[in-house]
């Protein structure tokens, strides 16, 4: 159940696909952010720490036969003293490693993040790092205190994705998720989602008795 | 690092299932709670750890040797620290369900509920009947027992509190269930696996105490309903272990702005006027240079488990219990992937029933091909416990490996808290499902708010925003 997949209702080979997304980074490089960007399309500069959102989930279209689906988890601010349970790692197939391109240790930060990832989570997962607040360094190029080409070789070396990006003007936001859907394994998740929807008589719905519909994650969060 | 706030509504001690949930809901209804562990991982007392770690804090190696390793890797491994199963109708169902944490755990089945009849290589192992059809059927009983045992789970299934009609004649809030099973005619044998296997008792005490009558038909009828809701049995049980509990009610906290820290010492309580005012504490990792973090806050209340507070806790008893590793599902059950057996007292001379809860790579707690089964009781004598288990241990077959420490002491705080702002959880009791912890939870909480806890429509919010 690494993923969650639903075949069918789309005649004609159509492909869709659920993956698990886990952001990581500091605190306050914006996270939360990009995702509200991502999601929601919007950005608020005085935004509080994260708060009241079990995760998020939205819709790519990669073309006009595949729909990757994102459940976007965000830290809720565990990470703050290293207290992120293992559950936040569990069956992601993907991540987001935010650092702040003006703020140096940030990125250092990352990279421990990155570590963690490949000690806790499963070992296929696809990782972009993120070099957000690229809007502060369009307006004052001084404030920038990594450069590009500097996390551009970790990434390569360490086989991450790379993109800077500003949730405040939305620059590179959904390429970098795009970028992410990309390189999933769509075709596999769809195989095993089929085996996993047939032979899924023993997981049990404990919401069947709650109203349906309620809560951003859909229904239960057992749709596998 | 950032700075810890001046003041919290509530520190909690301790990540344990009890207290994760006080944190989850007490978050969602607007306190501003700090969460701290001593521990580098969640769940305390109530925590799954790999088999690497299980090893190292049993101790039952050679040093030098990495026993571990001849089981794949350590981190497939998620090994529960207490025997429990949640029962899918019961009180924890409904708290994970009320509070949207079902999200972040998946539950499967256990596939049977067993009892014991008999001792030895003899013993007969039955699934518990759940309703009257399956009465008919058992092996447990006689042909004209199944009929008087039918009846009287007819009997139980139909009652109904509201209508005399349903109560056969009988004052339940009165009568002992003795009482009730005289009215019914039922054998002793049949007495034990309705008490033990489906009330859940633990002695034979509730037999002659006077109006407990009402609270058995209660249990049962939890027994029952659990069943009926997903077939196999009353049981159910999270991917990944037991540990995933607490770490779902902990992000739930955090979700709504709960603190927590990890590695985090408590170094003072502070006090003033005899009520709790503040903690002095220090985060500080394990290896982690210098001195670690140091902090203090204030706070108006403490939630936290027995540990932390050893001179204002009893012992009230002792559990033993034997974590084993099988390569083999358990004889006479069907080659069941998990499993709950009780052994009834009375079946082999004891006071206390015998548990064994097993869970399986159907549960992704542990590689496939292996099965972990736990055996537990309450402690009778003062030496050689290992032979108190026997009568579990025997029915498990082969054990590959055995892990058994001394007597787990069961605490419970001496008082009621009021009178420091201090609130302290009971251990984990004995009992094979979670229950009892539920009841201390709703009663936690009483004492610290001074209300009922109502978890109904404690669901998250949608907003990634907070609305303010």
């Amino acid at each position: 159940m690494a993923s969650r997949v639903q075949q069918g209702g789309r005649p004609g080979g159509a492909r869709f696909a659920q993956f698990k997304l886990v952001l990581l980074g500091e605190s306050a490089v914006g996270k939360s952010s990009l995702v509200l960007r991502f999601v929601k399309d919007q950005f608020d500069d005085y935004r509080e720490s994260t708060i009241g959102a079990a995760f998020l989930t939205q819709t790519i279209a990669l073309d006009e036969q595949t729909t990757v689906k994102f459940e976007i988890w965000d830290t809720a601010g565990q990470e703050r003293y290293k207290s992120l349970a293992p559950m936040y790692y569990r069956n992601a197939n993907c991540a987001v490693v935010v650092y702040d391109i003006t703020q140096a240790s940030s990125l250092d930060k990352a990279k421990a993040w990155v570590k963690e990832l490949q000690r806790q989570a499963n070992e296929n997962i696809i990782i972009a790092l993120a070099g957000n607040k690229a809007d502060l360094v369009a307006e004052q190029p001084d404030k920038r205190a990594v450069p590009t080409a500097d996390a551009e070789a970790y990434a390569k070396e360490a086989n991450l994705l790379f993109f800077e990006t500003s949730a405040k003007t939305a620059e590179n936001v959904k390429e970098l998720f795009t970028a992410i859907a990309k390189k999933l394994p769509i075709e596999q998740a769809s195989q095993r989602g089929m085996r996993g929807a047939a032979g899924r008589t023993a997981g049990v719905d404990l919401g069947s008795r709650a109203e349906p519909g309620s809560g951003a994650g859909g229904p239960g969060g057992c749709n596998c | 690092m950032e700075e810890i706030a001046p003041e919290y509504d509530l520190v909690v001690l301790g990540t344990g299932l009890t207290e994760c949930i006080l944190s989850g809901v007490e978050s969602v209804k607007g306190k501003k709670v700090l969460h701290l562990d001593r521990n580098d991982h969640y769940g305390a007392e109530a925590a799954s750890v790999n088999l690497e770690t299980m090893f190292k804090k049993y101790g039952n190696y050679q040093s030098g040797s990495e026993p571990w390793k001849k089981y794949g890797r350590a981190n497939d491994w998620n090994i529960d620290l207490v025997p429990k199963l949640l029962m899918s109708n019961g009180e924890l169902t409904n708290i994970l369900v009320s509070t949207d944490v079902t999200r972040y755990v998946e539950f499967k089945q256990i596939a049977g509920s067993y009892v014991q009849q008999g001792n030895g290589a003899k013993a007969t192992v039955a699934k518990v009947p759940s309703d009257a059809g399956e009465a008919l059927k058992s092996p447990l009983m006689g042909i004209f027992e199944k009929r008087r045992a039918r009846n009287f789970l007819q009997w139980v299934g139909n009652f109904d509190e509201a209508n005399p009609s349903t109560h056969n004649g009988m004052n339940l809030a009165q009568t002992t269930m003795r009482q009730v099973y005289d009215k019914f005619g039922l054998e002793p044998g049949t007495r034990d696996f309705i008490g033990h296997s489906m009330a859940l008792y633990t002695t034979d005490d509730y037999i002659d105490s006077k109006g407990a009558a009402k609270d058995c038909v209660e249990r049962i009828r939890l027994y029952v309903n659990s069943m009926a809701r997903y077939g196999k049995s009353p049981y159910i049980y999270p991917l990944y272990g037991l540990g995933e509990l607490p770490q779902g009610f902990a992000r739930l906290s955090a979700i709504y702005g709960g603190t927590y820290m990890l590695n985090a010492n408590v170094d003072e309580i502070k006090y003033d006027g005899g009520k709790v005012s503040g903690i002095k504490a220090t985060m500080k990792e394990r290896g982690e240079e210098g001195e670690g973090m140091k902090f203090e806050t204030k706070c108006k209340k403490i939630i936290g488990d027995p540990s932390y507070f050893p001179d204002k806790v009893r012992v009230v008893g002792h559990y033993l219990k034997a974590i084993c590793i099988l390569n083999h599902p358990i004889d006479k059950t069907d080659n069941a992937d998990s499993l709950q057996l009780i052994i009834p007292q009375s079946q082999v001379g004891r006071k206390h029933d015998i548990y064994i809860a097993m869970v399986s790579s159907a549960h992704n707690v542990c590689p496939k091909g292996y099965y972990i089964a736990i055996v537990s009781t309450i402690a009778e004598t003062t030496a050689n416990h290992h032979l108190e288990l026997q009568p579990g241990l025997e029915r498990l077959g082969k054990i590959e490996e055995q892990f058994m420490g001394p007597p787990i002491p069961i605490y419970e705080s001496v008082e009621d808290g009021t009178k420091d702002n201090i609130f302290i959880s009971k251990s984990y009791d004995a009992s094979s499902h979670f229950e009892t912890m539920t009841d201390d939870v709703r009663d936690l909480y009483r004492r610290a708010e001074g209300e009922e806890l109502k978890v109904e429509g404690l669901k998250e919010g949608q907003n990634l925003v907070a609305d303010e």
